[in-house]
């Protein structure tokens, strides 16, 4: 996973390059959560334009970075999901609790 | 009499969770004997990632055990037995419920076997608490779609 700090726009953005599982997230979400401590963000937004695969780890992984956004006072958003990626979130419903965004 | 199959693979691996990706690797390279379509490929991944990360953080609880994989081809259906020897489900009906989780707290969101019902055909769950559980997915591949000729 990359990130991006916008200063300007006090924006996060997390690129996932990795296959989001169980195994995955671990990592992705130590990461995650250090750099929104560090950087206290307004928004945090996860882009998934590289994720190949993901299963149910993606939800917890979401609803996980969003509580804990929240508790720092940022939003968080997701852009560019991919077909299978966005058949998982619908599922769950998670997407009414996070928008969809487009990033520039 | 044994029923026939086209085709079957077997695999043991160890409980770890480096093996989910392994697991759905192995059984889509197997499957691809059929010509899936790339949706139907997806589908069978994201159903053994499910299986195989429920035997490991469910059924062993990060404790080293086996989980045996069973996939068999017929002409044009996949069928997967995902099997461990771990702590067993008490209540089947209450596990398979969307949102049910007994691990809230691993970030666990409980959409596990919701996914593997609607990306699977059919799914089958036998468990016995202390001994262990095996579920058995199965999908019909390139279920003919209706098609307008140009
Ligand atoms: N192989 C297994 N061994 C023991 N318990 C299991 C197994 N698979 C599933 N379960 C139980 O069923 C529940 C629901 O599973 P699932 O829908 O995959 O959601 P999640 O994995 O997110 O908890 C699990 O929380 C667990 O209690
Ligand atoms: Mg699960």
């Amino acid at each position: 996973m990359e990130s991006k700090f916008y200063e300007k726009d006090k924006l996060l953005v997390f690129k996932i390059t990795e296959e989001i599982d169980d195994h995955s997230v671990q990592k992705i979400r130590r990461k995650a959560d250090y750099e929104i401590e560090r950087f206290m963000p307004r928004k945090v937004v996860f882009d998934f334009d590289s994720v190949t695969f993901m299963d149910s780890a993606g939800i917890g992984l979401l609803i996980g970075r969003y509580k804990f956004a929240n508790l720092l006072g940022a939003k968080l958003e997701v852009a560019n999901l991919t077909q299978s990626v966005n058949k998982i979130f619908e599922m769950s419903g998670i997407l009414k609790l996070i928008p969809v965004t487009t990033l520039a | 009499m044994k029923e026939q199959f086209e085709n079957e693979m077997n695999l043991e691996f160890l409980s770890k969770s480096a093996n989910e990706a392994f697991a759905r690797i192995a059984v889509a390279a197997f499957v691809s004997q059929l010509d899936p379509t790339i949706e139907e490929l997806a589908d069978i991944k994201t159903a053994v990632s499910e299986a195989v990360t429920n035997c490991i953080i469910h059924g062993y609880e990060n404790e080293i055990g086996i989980v045996k994989l069973h996939t068999k081809l017929s002409k044009d259906e996949v069928t997967i037995e995902i099997t461990d020897n771990g702590k067993g489900i008490e209540n089947i009906e209450i596990a398979k419920e969307p949102l049910y989780t007994t691990k809230p707290n691993l970030e666990r969101s409980g959409m596990g076997f919701t996914i593997m019902e609607s990306f699977m055909d059919t799914i089958n769950i036998e468990s016995i608490v202390d001994v262990g559980t095996k579920v058995t997915m199965s999908k019909k591949i390139r279920v003919p779609q209706m098609t307008t000729m140009p």
